[in-house]
């Protein structure tokens, strides 16, 4: 998927500005709220027009004021899933699932709803008004209703901002693997960066009706390392635990990590911030904290004021986040070998 | 209760005007509703108040436009003339009367229900590949039902209620195009038809209650639904 946006628009006092490309199949725009993510996505859509300018996805022209083209939203087949799923409320489950696959012309339908069924697990949802499914469900018959489609191009305005955190992390699974299994390039739009972490692989940063420049998500927590309560978010995806002691055993790499809020069984994805964990030059005697890694740094970043020291331990990485003073004490540069502390306790399960 | 033929007769006139008046309105109803509520043209002003203004001018005046209009030298009389249709002092009038007078109220009963319908649901609808005119079929007519079911109610009932406007147009000829309220205002202007009076305001009692029960359930009945 690429798509070029250059086009104005002016909403009351609100200017907006954008010129760029994006390219890939999951790609993301960042933004707080407010910045004129929303405005652009409307746009890209064909909810909203321009002022002037134009926008192209892959070789199609969406909008150009100058040779006066604007396609109609059904003509752009670009489909949104809404932070909130709204679900058409006088229809039942499988007629909004199947609300836009009507609709679309036979020689475009590739994805198979048995197979959506199936991956989104809506099955014994079929039946069921919708009215009577819960925040998780909705979003992700929401989700099938949009892919069913067979979109050139999934907008996801975000989708779980509305969930609380345990269901997000639920869904987000399922965001990718259809996204995946039915080749459907996507495009993600959130304020949250663990989520652009989870979805993108590319991130358009926006602010102020503006695009402050492509980055990845990874540079994207990097930079608001400092600035965000949480420090950087290490996310981790693990299997495998065993329970010995009320203690969760997850290996993880060449070596294995101590969690407290563990499960067994399926694979979780956990959280670890940066701040949580404790830099030393030798190995401590005896310690509280559970989890002793003995890392290799492999990069140094800094973040308004912050160090973040990218550590490398049997063939993962984490990011820590130090003060400068510490990294001169320590005497940190790229290759030394440092021990990291980390509390079975500091680790957070997301889903 | 103590009704005369004619009474029957007045009665059922009243009902099929109503019942005409409100089935024909309601497509320009649910029309002029939607235009108000989601587009946006030069002139929207204009028709809000064009459509309100039968709600604040006196009936009278409504039919004096209408006979005006309708009548031989108008350019409406003109046009049925030409096609053979005889309008004026007919019941047909007395649709057309009901109708506009009772126009307002439809419109903004369907724009009440049109307002709470979530602009993303169409928003939805579109980016799923549907073309306005299928949002419009397909989200917001199944979405205003009840406005348009409640609207249509009142417009009925408002309906049942038209003297003014009527009188003008349509005249006051019994078994022709006498309805209940110009029977009554028949019966209140001699001396000795007091019980025949209250006997038509009873029945006239009895179709609004009836009218505004329905009007409950089918509502209900619907919230009942979508909720299931």
């Amino acid at each position: 998927m690429k798509l070029s946006i250059d086009i104005r628009k002016r909403l009351g006092s609100f200017d907006l500005a954008m010129q760029s490309v994006i390219e890939g199949d999951h790609s993301g725009i960042f933004g707080a709220s407010g910045s004129g993510k929303s405005t652009l996505v409307h746009m890209i859509s064909g909810l909203m027009t321009p002022d002037s300018g134009e926008l192209h996805l892959d070789d199609i022209c969406l909008f150009s004021s100058r040779k006066r083209i604007n396609l109609s939203p059904e003509k752009r087949r670009i489909a949104i899933v809404f932070q909130h799923a709204r679900l058409f409320p006088h229809l039942g489950v499988k007629a909004n699932l199947f609300y836009g696959y009507k609709r679309c012309r036979p020689e475009h339908r590739k994805i198979s709803p048995e197979a959506l069924i199936e991956v989104l697990n809506l099955g014994h949802l079929m039946t069921r008004g919708v009215n009577k499914l819960s925040g998780g469900e909705k979003q992700r018959v929401a989700l099938g209703r949009a892919v069913l489609a067979n979109p050139r191009l999934l907008v996801m305005d975000e989708p779980l901002s509305a969930l609380d955190d345990s269901l997000r992390y639920q869904i987000i699974p399922y965001l990718r693997s259809v996204s995946e299994e039915f080749g459907v390039p996507y495009l993600f739009i959130s304020h949250s960066i663990s989520e652009m972490q989870l979805m993108t692989d590319q991130v358009m940063v926006v602010s102020e009706g503006r695009i402050e420049g492509i980055s990845t998500p990874d540079q994207l927590a990097r930079a608001g390392m400092a600035s965000n309560p949480k420090g950087y978010l290490n996310l981790l995806r693990l299997n495998g635990a065993k329970k010995q002691d009320g203690l969760f055993h997850c290996p993880w790499g060449n070596s294995e990590l101590i969690i407290s809020e563990g499960r067994t069984g399926e694979e979780s994805l956990f959280e670890l911030s940066s701040r949580d964990i404790i830099l030393f030059k030798q190995h401590p005697e005896a310690i509280s904290a559970r989890n002793l890694l003995e890392c290799c740094v492999a990069e140094l970043f800094d973040s308004d004021g912050r160090k973040g020291v990218v550590l490398e331990s049997g063939g993962k990485r984490l990011v820590a986040e130090i003060v400068r003073a510490a990294a001169e004490e320590l005497e940190i540069a790229t290759g030394t070998t440092l021990f990291a502390a980390i509390k079975a306790s500091a680790f957070r399960r997301l889903g | 209760m103590n009704l005369s033929p004619q009474d029957i007769t007045a009665i059922l006139l009243s009902m099929k005007i109503a019942v005409t008046a409100t089935l024909l309105s309601l497509p320009f109803g649910f029309a002029t509703a939607w235009l108000m509520m989601f587009r946006h043209f030069r002139g929207k002003v204009l028709l809000e108040v064009l459509v309100n203004l039968p709600l604040t001018l006196p009936p009278v005046v409504i039919g004096y436009f209408l006979l005006l209009f309708f009548g031989r030298n108008g350019w409406g009389g003109a046009m049925l003339k030409s096609a053979g249709i005889e309008f004026i002092f007919t019941w047909k009038a007395a649709v057309v009367a009901s109708a506009t007078v009772g126009f307002p109220l439809l419109v903004r009963s369907i724009r009440l229900g049109m307002e709470s319908i979530d602009r993303q649901l169409l928003q939805a609808s579109r980016s799923l590949g549907a073309t306005w005119y299928d949002t419009l079929f397909t989200v917001v007519l199944p979405l205003s039902l009840r406005g348009m079911i409640a609207g249509s109610s009142l417009m009925f009932a408002r309906s049942l209620g038209e003297f003014g406007a009527t009188i003008i147009v349509a005249g006051n000829i019994p078994g022709v195009t006498q309805t209940i309220p110009l029977a009554i205002y028949d019966y209140a202007s001699s001396p000795t038809g007091t019980s025949m009076a209250l006997s038509l305001c009873g029945v006239s009692v009895a179709l609004s209650v009836i009218i505004l029960l329905l009007h409950e359930v089918i509502g209900k009945q619907l919230e009942t639904r979508r909720e299931a």
